[in-house]
């Protein structure tokens, strides 16, 4: 929490990505001791590695740093106050954690841990993964997994339409700005 | 006490949301807005795992032997999809700041709408 406090503050744009990578690293140490080690993983390599990379490489492109913030101070804040509080309140009647009667544990995971007359659970019957994420991932939701690396390959051709070809378009853009300034004056 | 020691990991995830929330609305600079965004993310991903967690549970990896307790892998899957989905667009939006920043040479909020301005 004071990682992400820090984060707001700091000016320095180096420094918030780095705190970001702590918060991402942070998160994952939160999510192993929830029982839930390949989101820890996975959040690890690609939140506090990948996202980091990217940030800093930007950087590299862009400024290392951001201007004090000017306008209204406390609208936002008075926004996110009355936000949080709804939020807390909405939870007031949530499952308490860890509670194994809440509705998430009702649905459809018993299915992939109901007992099987041979080869133990079901999900290791039907699959032959023993570990259910995986199961579940590649076997269950199959189609779901398609469309994620679906998301991915659009938003690497995005990446390349928007940043490609630039080295091509440089003069255009330069006499576009030379235009844009002459007009300022 | 009792319902504080329930609910503190909703408390937690809430309040980690509303400091990404807040980066978004109250700073002008686009990368921090970025990192918003991300915060506002990871509070998410935190808010499912914690809801997936069962008490005396172990990670959902089938081991030998009767009536050991798994946590629910239901919410592990889903996050770990919106992880790198959300990877995905953190690159798609830096890329476009990068843009932004070749064509007006700033990427700070204000500046930028200064120059529309004066432009039109």
């Amino acid at each position: 929490m004071i990682t992400t406090v820090q984060i707001v503050r700091v000016r320095s744009l180096f420094a918030t990505v780095m705190l970001t990578g702590i918060f991402s690293l942070l998160g994952a140490g939160w999510m192993m001791t929830l029982d839930a080690p390949d989101v820890a993983f996975t959040e690890a390599a690609v939140g506090a590695g990948i996202a980091t990379v990217l940030m800093l490489s930007t950087l590299a492109l862009t400024t290392r740093r951001s201007k004090t913030p000017t306008g209204n101070k406390l609208l936002p804040l008075l926004v996110v106050g009355v936000t949080g509080a709804l939020l807390v309140w909405a939870t007031l009647d949530m499952p308490h954690l860890g509670d194994p009667s809440a509705p998430v544990h009702q649905h459809v995971a018993p299915r992939y841990l109901a007992q099987k007359e041979i080869h133990g659970h079901a999900a290791q019957a039907e699959t032959g993964v023993p570990n259910v994420v995986t199961a579940v991932l590649g076997s269950y939701r199959g189609y779901d997994t398609l469309g994620e690396t679906t998301v991915i390959f659009t938003a690497a051709i995005g990446v390349m339409l928007v940043l490609g070809g630039r080295r091509r378009r440089d003069d255009a853009s330069s006499k576009r700005k030379g235009k844009a300034k002459g007009k300022a004056a | 006490m009792e319902t504080f020691l329930g609910l503190y990991n909703y408390w937690v995830v809430i309040f980690l949301m509303m400091t990404g929330f807040y980066t978004v609305i109250s700073r002008g600079n686009l990368v921090k807005k970025v990192v918003g965004l991300n915060i506002f993310q990871v509070s998410v991903f935190l808010l499912y795992i914690s809801m997936g967690k069962v008490e005396g549970g172990t990670a959902p990896i089938l081991v030998d032997g009767q009536n050991v307790a798994y946590s629910n892998p239901l919410p592990s899957v889903l996050i770990l999809t919106a992880i790198v989905v959300g990877v995905a667009t953190t690159g798609m939006a830096l890329a476009l700041i990068v843009r932004i920043q070749e064509e007006y040479g700033s990427i700070e909020e204000d500046e930028i709408l200064k120059m529309e301005q004066s432009d039109a």
